[in-house]
């Protein structure tokens, strides 16, 4: 250890850098920033890629300190449980202030990522304004903007007549010359004041000054699944002409109408397009005109796949589509006729990614058809729709699949169209390579859970939830310990589970025996004492993420070991049993963390008896205290 | 399906917080319907909330009846779906009532991007053309089914609350509703804003 320690100091700094650039997971470079100063000292100039699992964790402030040579940020805000409505709006999860403090440093930002976050307007044009060599947003299931931020960021895509010259042979070029006119504190003018230059030339001589004027080159606007107001302006045509760099667009998720001339101009001058997802208001006909443009795509998202089959449009959809021999993904099909399925038939022998949860109406039959073309299919949602005859056939016909996803189709009738546990049952026998799963189903067994363990023992990620949250065994009556018992004992690799049905302590007592790997748990209507979520808590030595709601958990357990806590990234406990009192008692304690009550319209007067339940508190580590921007029904004790 | 008696010592008890150990009956607070489902008791678990009585989802599945309650998905969040996938699913039927019309229809609240869509789509739907936007002259009021089982009249919360809460819509005789202050120039006055 002496030996290997001093010989270490001897390498240059440089050396160690270049070491570290091989370190791309986040988890491996903050390992090495442990283990001495000058390994801390070194990794921290030398990362670019900074990974906030916790937007409060920490703060801007905080981030630019420590790497301030930081080009991409990834931020998360919002608890989980606010994907199902279990968190007020206005709760917080704010982009802007990350974004204004990155902006007033003059961080060289390349790439924003975002999720469950609040995105105003103004943070999306100041975004826009403020970092010269911005690549790439990506924003999933964010909210507060509108179209006319999205129009911010696509004006900002500009270059200079004179420099395209340049950026279609030398891009590279161009960018380190943006690059260091940044940093020289120089601006680009439009086309009259730029010279043309040779590589050699000195930069000071070259540009002048009078006008500020950012130029992008955007690789990427991949929006997910975001609650976006449409301004009905028409942001699509703010690309301008000369934006030519486009590698990804997803905008899905709008609802409004956009430029589809100006979509196909887009598509057709950006030829490094791989990835573009459309919304509903881009008809077939005009996909399919914009897929003859670019047949150089990976992914594709249609958006409304709606046609007449004994069309004219159709028979040129179907030699477009057979001329796209580079689509890997696909999804979309948000309005489908299911008579229009054939055309992608020729795609689908090539897929590896196929979403077609968003698309009603597409019934077993037609889904088994065109399962039947999708061999080499890594990724498949789908909806429930498909019923188990038509998971039968995935399971015969999709070895390659890794990650499924079933939805339920029908959340607000009686639901007859569901899945049962003889799907599931069905895909774990045919596709050994199963590591994901995400389940909605009518009723599950002990025995299929097992029978499923054993077949599939590779599980990453099983999220299994009956749509009657306390159903038992559908043959037996008894609670599903035993199979999820089975799932954690078998899948020795599982990193994230969600359990269902009628569940016992016993379910959590095999959890925290087995589940060694277990980082993310979310639990609803189960378990019996404190004794369920102290098994958890005792034996789950790499919890991250423990989210639980409706459960008879209450402040034995919370407390029992309260310096867990600072091991994992978040607690969330709602409609369980604890109280304020124990709350108070755990916020108290734990410095380190903000213990959050969020009080729903019920009056504040005073404070609360500490006896009174708690109906909602989230619990996280931090380093920066009590956060500013907390509304007056959250509570931070 | 009926949880053992052993298990009965062990279930949560509804109650309001401080009481001691709680029991179902009584007025209970709203969190209470959160906990519906983990009351699986012997005793069919019917709950008083709101002074209604609405049966608790387990006694639907203890075989006792077969029928599907209406507001069986009380419970907020469940199944967990994400909103944004509630909201896009791309069905949302709800039954669309008219006083005074033989039969029902049934509208796609997805198809629609608001309050006055909805409304202009009603009005094709059953012939009333402009009879529901009209200041004091017009004939009926539109009012929908919340999932609380409550009915509402329809404008006063944000589009997409509506969309999450929404049961079921019913198209009244405004005669029906004289005196309960609908305030109907407020209802227009918010459909208008909202172009």
């Amino acid at each position: 250890m002496c030996l290997f320690q001093s010989m270490m100091n001897y390498f240059p700094e440089e050396v160690l850098e270049h070491v570290f650039d091989f370190l791309t997971s986040h988890r491996d470079r903050n390992a090495v920033s442990l283990v001495c100063q000058s390994w801390y000292s070194v990794e921290r100039f030398s990362r670019e890629k900074v990974f906030i699992g916790n937007c409060y964790a920490v703060n801007p402030e905080r981030l630019i300190a420590r790497f301030p040579r930081i080009r991409s940020l990834t931020l998360k805000g919002k608890p989980h449980f606010a994907d199902f409505n279990l968190v007020p709006p206005d709760w917080g999860g704010y982009v802007y202030p990350w974004i204004e403090a990155m902006a007033k440093a003059g961080i060289n930002l390349e790439e924003l990522r975002l999720k469950r976050m609040v995105v105003s307007d103004d943070s999306l044009e100041l975004l826009a304004k403020s970092f010269p060599n911005f690549k790439s947003l990506v924003l999933v299931s964010c909210e507060g903007f509108t179209t006319d931020g999205l129009a911010a960021i696509a004006s900002k895509c500009r270059l200079s007549s004179i420099l395209l010259s340049y950026a279609f042979e030398n891009r590279c070029f161009v960018a380190a010359v943006l690059n260091d006119c940044a940093l020289l504190g120089f601006h680009i003018d439009d086309a009259e004041s730029v010279a043309i230059m040779s590589p050699s030339s000195s930069l000071l001589s070259l540009f002048s000054t009078s006008k500020a004027t950012w130029f992008w080159f955007l690789k990427e606007l991949d929006l997910q699944e975001n609650e976006v107001d449409d301004r009905k302006g028409q942001w699509l045509s703010c690309f301008p002409d000369s934006c030519t760099s486009l590698v990804s667009l997803n905008f899905a998720c709008l609802k409004g109408e956009v430029n589809v001339a100006a979509l196909e101009r887009l598509v057709a001058r950006n030829r490094n397009l791989r990835s573009l997802r459309v919304n509903h208001a881009v008809p077939l006909d005009a996909l399919q005109k914009i897929l003859a443009q670019a047949p150089q795509l990976n992914d594709l998202g249609t958006g409304s796949f709606v046609l007449d089959p004994d069309s004219e449009t159709w028979n040129k959809l179907k030699n477009v589509m057979q001329k796209c021999k580079s689509v890997r993904s696909l999804s979309g099909f948000l309005d489908v006729n299911p008579r229009c399925l054939p055309a992608i038939y020729p795609i689908c022998t090539d897929l590896t990614s196929l979403n077609l949860s968003y698309a009603p109406g597409i019934y077993s039959n037609e889904l088994i058809k065109l399962i039947r073309h999708c061999q080499k299919i890594e990724r498949l949602w789908i909806l429930d729709t498909i019923g188990d005859k038509g998971l039968v056939a995935v399971a015969s016909t999709c070895k390659e699949l890794q990650e499924l996803r079933v939805f339920p189709s029908d959340l607000y009738g009686v639901g007859n169209a569901a899945v049962t546990e003889e799907g599931l049952v069905a895909i774990s026998a045919g596709c050994p390579k199963l590591n994901s799963l995400l389940y909605f189903c009518q009723q599950m067994t002990n025995a299929a859970l097992i029978t499923v363990a054993k077949n599939c023992p590779n599980f990453i990620r099983f999220r299994l939830c009956t749509l009657n949250p306390t159903v038992p065994d559908a043959v037996t009556n008894l609670p599903l310990d035993e199979g999820f018992g089975a799932i954690v004992q078998s899948c020795k690799g599982l990193k994230r589970l969600s359990v269902s049905g009628l569940l016992t302590d016993q379910v959590f007592l095999y959890i925290g025996m087995y589940a060694e790997q277990l980082e993310m748990l979310s639990i609803a209507f189960a378990g019996d004492t404190d004794k369920g979520m102290l098994y958890v808590l005792n034996g789950c030595k790499k919890m991250k993420k423990l989210e639980i709601r409706d459960s008879p958990f209450g402040n034995v357990a919370l407390l029992a070991d309260v310096g867990k806590y600072e091991t994992m990234r978040s607690l969330w406990m709602s409609s369980c049993e604890v109280t304020y009192g124990a709350c108070k008692t755990l916020a108290e304690k734990m410095p380190r963390l903000n213990v959050e009550i969020i009080n729903e319209g019920e009056q504040m007067e005073g404070s609360p008896d500490d006896r009174q339940r708690v109906e909602k508190m989230y619990l996280y580590r931090t380093l920066v205290g009590p956060r500013s921007d907390a509304p007056d029904f959250v509570w931070t004790l | 399906m009926e949880k053992n008696d052993e298990r009965l010592e062990t279930e949560l008890k509804l109650g309001l917080p401080g009481s001691s150990g709680g029991g179902c009956g009584g007025e209970v607070e709203k969190s209470v319907k959160k906990r519906l489902f983990s009351d699986i008791s012997g005793g069919g678990g019917e709950v008083e909330i709101k002074n209604e009585k609405k049966r608790v989802f387990s006694s639907v599945f203890s075989g006792e009846e077969e029928e599907v309650v209406e507001n069986k998905n009380e419970v907020v969040g469940w199944p967990p779906v994400c909103a944004y996938r509630r909201r896009n699913g791309g069905k949302m039927y709800v039954k669309v009532s008219m006083d005074g019309a033989p039969f029902l229809r049934k509208i796609n609240l997805c198809m629609h991007k608001g309050y006055f869509d909805l409304v202009k789509a009603l009005e094709q739907l059953f012939g009333i053309e402009e009879a529901l936007k009209e200041e004091e002259n017009c004939e009926y009021v539109p009012i929908y089914e919340d999932k609380d089982g409550d009915w509402m009249l329809l404008g006063d919360v944000p589009w997409k609350m509506f969309i999450d809460s929404c049961k079921r819509l019913r198209i009244m005789k405004r005669s029906d509703a004289n005196g309960v202050g609908l305030h109907a120039k407020d209802l227009l006055k918010g459909l208008s804003k909202e172009e």
